[in-house]
């Protein structure tokens, strides 16, 4: 396709995406290596319906001064990066060589707000990005053995999960496990322990999390396996038939090897949602028990009273390159399947 | 006969718009106003709304986000919004970044009707205008502690000798509740513990933070102690929360909103558990006289980037939505700082705990870094997974972190 | 494909049967439950007592005199006008889809066909600017937003989502291009079109299952976005899901617990209508679909 037309197709897409992400990625990395200029003080009275007291409010000309001449902040540097809020390097370095055993190395390093926000972000990732898909490849070869007209039902069912708005979804499945709601009371009675709760332990509150994660994932790799199944060539099938190939034989040897390009996609897209789990974390109350990296962002840009964007910031650049780094591999499968094609 | 009843329409409506314009006093000029989503600020601001004239125009924008959108909206000139209705913690930032002005000349020529104390200044020029109050307070059962033979509790050390008699008496299984989900809240209920032991989070002239003390320890103390007496979810316990369970009629004592209290006894609520909750101050802890909560306001603030036209039209829209008349007519949604309000029964006990001299929830410029620190570094803490030290020592590094960085700290 | 797993043997198929009747059950309940408890007053369906009060309803008898009730459903449509919300998003939802649709199949069909490295990296930069935190982005936009006066009004909204929805677009289309032959718009070059009319007159005709598949994504993208629209959105210009959240109430302040039951569940009762009445194309869309990594 030559330059000109392959630009002219491509260019409001283009346009789109570096208006709206790029640019505001760039701001962002920018802003990550800035720190909020020295705030002038003064000490004033302040006054209200409850009385007086004597508090240092900021002197804003005289900080506005500062602002105006240099607008971005005080240069730090990656100081953003490493303090303790973040990736914590003193702090670690201090733990590695005064703990003794990993037990004390890792009960100390998730008392670190980044690590401990990793740690669950990672696991969340890595446990219900495969067992999503698994579920939806297993869901779309259940459907595909319906009779067509039960089809229909059949998917809107499944896609079910993934209409509902996850906030709103999440709040209501954390009511349904809670004690005295219909599951958690029902899980009271399964396991005959009638003090359990599915939320005061971290190891509980993790695996519901997990559980929701591959409930509310699944549907969409159903959606697309589904999609993909269809394609599958049938005289491919019968052939493996003829040579006596079991149903298990042929989805391992036919049907798994048709599907793994899309398996790839479907990978990708999940890894990256998973990475980035907030939802099910202020819709299940968790935040005692698991935080993730966007709920760390969230935390400094929404959900309290002072917005620290340079914090904010150095999270989110992190989240990207650790969205990049999961994808590593699946970047090198894309640029060899790319040459492939080119040559 | 088609044209007459067009022409009566239009006199009509002129004669409306010029009834409510002139009640409020204002001749030209655009309101609008950016306010939390809760009923009492609808109604301020569906009152406002009433200046609307053909020469005045009156918007609002009722949304949760307000705390997000009030910092770039009002930085632009002319700000998008002349009006943002704001509370002690959420002013901070506006008053950091200069974006209220100073309201002395306004209340000076259209403020009669304000009580002194309705004024928020800051180093002696009047800032924003409060028009209500909230704060956690005291919420007890009646009847659960008559049955188990104690009195309504004045100290937290009561307040748990209490609670160990309702537990022993079989009455109830977890006779407390406190709002201590990790985040907002969490931080919320030191904080008001803190305020209640007298001390400063901050020494004195520096943003220092001074709360790695006695005082620290003791409110840490304290509220693990009450973790005990609580339903093994409190992790999970927000302030809608503890009042569900206060309607299922579970818990005994705790200390809740004001702006809930309403709830707790209205018309939903269960009859029997409604007919014997009661409403008192706040415990005090560790011996001090004062109620260990804050105490919040509700007001409103006049942005720094608009015309004096608008800012007077402004003033003067809001002085009509919290009139004493406009108060008068809606005494119940909440509990009003404006002159004539009588105080209704659930507003009993946030007007006591200001009565009995309780603080208010500090307007530093650095406190809501301190706040978020303690969101998120007492989590492990309430969970029982860590001591006070170690939990003062990671609010103080998470805290002086966020400090250095927002250039309060060198 | 069907023909052959058609031949079941009747073990298998009621194991199928009944791990897929499990599944029917896990996807469906929730929701079924929620419809249920729409119809309650909070103290029921919320009930800190025991789960049999939703089912029983005591306390809506008790406040209201009846079993069940539309106070939700009055409550958010009438009384905090839901209806509003719910006309803004039918406005951001079509025109995103809309919008992702026509820019997508464009870039998606030039990375297809084109195989210059920069493709590969458009493709690869498009999934960087994925990862990317969307409160971030939002929290970045404000500024120049009010600064421009397009804060607060559906038409930005709409140009954002359609941006962050591009390279998950890009993507699924791309992939789906791959999957036709080359030869259709080449052969149909040579007879004479340009490649735009081969575009659109050749490809888009095979192109609709892909086009359907990623258009549900887009559309439930647009339908269910919290993050852009909760920020981006003044009061009267909100869509549902915002406006069901602002219902939950805030830290100091009571909810309307049920008001946000009773959209969740309005919300939702469109998609089943959109999702019944189109089933067809949906199922032959997927079915007829060529998706290829």
């Amino acid at each position: 396709m030559p330059h000109k037309t392959f630009a002219l197709f491509i260019m409001p897409a283009v346009v789109a995406m570096l208006l709206f992400i790029a640019l505001p990625i760039v701001s962002v990395v920018v802003q990550s290596l800035f720190v909020e200029h020295e705030q002038v003080m003064v000490e004033v009275e302040n006054c209200g319906p409850f009385g007086c007291s004597t508090q240092l409010r900021v002197d804003t000309e005289a900080t506005a001064e500062i602002r105006d001449e240099r607008p971005l902040g005080r240069f730090a540097g990656i100081t953003n990066y490493i303090n303790r809020n973040h990736l914590a390097f003193d702090q670690v370095r201090e733990i590695w060589s005064t703990s003794d055993g990993l037990g004390e190395i890792w009960s100390r390093m998730m008392n670190l707000p980044f690590y401990k926000a990793l740690a669950f972000t990672l696991v969340y990732c890595f446990l219900v990005t495969p067992f999503a898909m698994m579920l939806g490849f297993a869901i779309a070869l259940g459907v595909n053995t319906l009779p067509r007209l039960a089809k229909g039902p059949a998917i809107f069912v499944s896609i079910l999960p993934m209409i509902i708005t996850p906030l709103i979804g999440s709040l209501i499945l954390f009511w349904m496990f809670n004690p005295q709601g219909i599951l958690g009371a029902s899980l009271q009675v399964i396991t005959g322990d009638p003090t359990l709760s599915l939320r005061a332990s971290p190891v509980l509150t993790w695996i519901v999390l997990i559980i929701y994660g591959i409930w509310t994932n699944g549907p969409f790799s159903f959606v697309v396996f589904y999609a993909g199944l269809q394609t599958v060539p049938g005289d491919t099938l019968e052939s493996a038939m003829i040579d006596g190939a079991s149903r298990w034989e042929r989805v391992r040897y036919v049907i798994i090897p048709h599907l793994a390009p899309l398996a790839t996609f479907v990978a990708l897209v999940q890894l990256m949602d998973n990475f980035r789990v907030f939802e099910p974390i202020v819709g299940f109350s968790a935040e005692a028990n698991a935080t993730s990296l966007s709920w760390l962002v969230y935390n400094d840009l929404i959900g309290q009273d002072s917005q620290q964007f340079g914090s904010a910031a150095a999270t989110s650049v992190m989240t990207i390159l650790g969205v990049v780094i999961l994808l590593i591999p699946v970047l090198i499968r894309t640029w060899r399947d790319f040459n492939r094609k080119a040559v | 006969m088609k044209l007459t009843l067009k022409a009566a329409l239009a006199l009509g409506a002129t004669a409306i718009a010029g009834a409510a314009s002139a009640e409020c006093g204002i001749e030209a000029g655009s309101v609008r106003i950016l306010s939390n989503d809760f009923e009492a600020l609808r109604y301020i601001n569906d009152t406002a709304m009433e200046c609307a004239s053909d020469a005045v125009t009156v918007e609002a924008n009722a949304t949760s986000e307000h705390k997000n959108i009030q910092g770039p909206a009002l930085s632009i000139d002319p700000a998008e919004y002349t009006v943002a209705v704001i509370a002690n913690n959420s002013i901070v930032p506006l008053l950091n970044d200069d974006l209220i002005r100073p309201l002395d000349d306004l209340i000076a020529e259209y403020g009669d009707q304000l009580l002194p104390n309705q004024v928020i200044s800051t180093g002696g020029e009047a800032m924003a205008i409060a028009f209500m109050g909230n704060g956690q307070h005291l919420f007890y059962r009646s009847d659960i502690l008559e049955e188990a033979g104690v009195e309504v509790p004045t100290t937290y050390e009561e307040m748990l000798s209490a609670a160990e008699a309702i537990q022993e008496a079989g009455l109830m299984e977890h006779p407390l509740a406190a709002s201590v989900k990790p985040g907002w809240d969490l931080a919320a209920e030191f904080v008001n513990l803190y305020l209640g032991t007298g001390g400063e989070f901050f020494e004195p002239g520096s943003a220092a933070l001074a709360i790695d003390n006695e005082d620290g320890r003791l409110v840490l103390e304290t509220m693990r102690a009450m973790t005990e007496y609580m339903d093994p979810d409190y992790l999970t316990f927000d302030a809608n929360v503890i009042n569900q369970l206060w309607d299922a009629g579970q818990v005994a004592m705790m200390n809740q909103w004001g702006s809930l209290a309403g709830a707790a006894i209205g018309d939903a609520a269960d009859p029997d558990v409604a007919a014997n909750t009661a409403f008192a101050t706040t415990p005090s802890i560790g011996g001090n006289a004062i109620p260990a909560a804050a105490l919040w306001w509700d007001g409103f603030s006049i942005a720094k980037n608009i015309s004096d036209e608008d800012a007077a039209a402004s003033f003067q829209a809001m002085m009509h939505g919290i009139s004493p008349e406009a108060v008068a007519e809606n005494p119940t949604v909440a509990t009003w700082l404006v002159d004539g309000y009588q105080p209704g029964e659930a507003a009993v006990g946030v007007i006591a705990n200001a009565n009995a001299g309780a603080r208010a929830y500090p307007m530093t410029p650095y406190m809501g870094l301190l706040h978020t620190a303690l969101s998120t570094e007492l989590a492990d803490f309430i969970a029982g997974r860590e001591d006070a030290d170690q939990a003062l020592a990671d609010v103080k590094a998470a805290y002086d972190d966020a400090a250095s960085a927002a250039g309060f700290l060198q | 494909m069907t023909t052959a797993i058609g031949r079941m043997p009747t073990g298998l198929r009621w194991v199928t049967g009944l791990l897929l009747a499990i599944w029917f059950i896990a996807a469906a309940f929730p929701f079924v439950w929620t419809l249920w408890g729409s119809f309650k007053v909070e103290a029921d369906f919320f009930s800190r007592v025991s789960w049999w009060n939703a089912i029983t309803g005591d306390r809506t008898l008790m406040q209201t005199g009846e079993r069940f009730t539309l106070d939700g459903y009055e409550g958010a449509w009438i009384t905090r006008e839901f209806w509003r919300a719910a006309l803004n998003t039918v406005i951001v939802t079509l025109s995103v889809t809309f919008i992702s649709l026509f820019v997508g199949t464009l870039g998606g069909y030039a990375l297809a066909r084109s195989g210059q490295r920069y493709a590969f990296w458009i493709l690869i930069a498009a999934l960087v600017f994925r990862a990317m935190p969307h409160i971030t982005l939002v929290s970045g936009y404000m500024l120049p937003f009010f600064e421009l006066n397009i804060w607060g009004i559906l038409p930005t909204t709409i140009i954002v989502l359609v941006a962050i929805n591009q390279p998950f677009t890009l993507w699924m289309l791309h992939s789906f291009f791959l999957g036709i032959p080359k030869d259709l718009d080449e052969s149909a070059m040579v007879d004479g079109c340009t490649r735009f009319q081969a575009f659109r007159m050749v490809i888009i005709p095979v192109m609709w299952p892909g086009v359907i598949t990623t258009g549900l994504f887009s559309f439930l993208l647009g339908y269910n976005d919290f993050a852009v629209t909760s920020m981006l959105l003044s009061q009267d210009n909100l869509t549902m899901v915002p406006k069901i959240a602002s219902f939950l109430g805030t830290i100091q302040s009571e909810g309307n617990v049920m008001f946000a039951v009773a959209s969740v569940v309005s919300a939702t009762v469109p998609l089943f209508i959109l999702v019944l009445f189109f089933q067809r194309q949906i199922v032959s869309g997927l079915t007829a679909g060529a998706v290829k990594g």
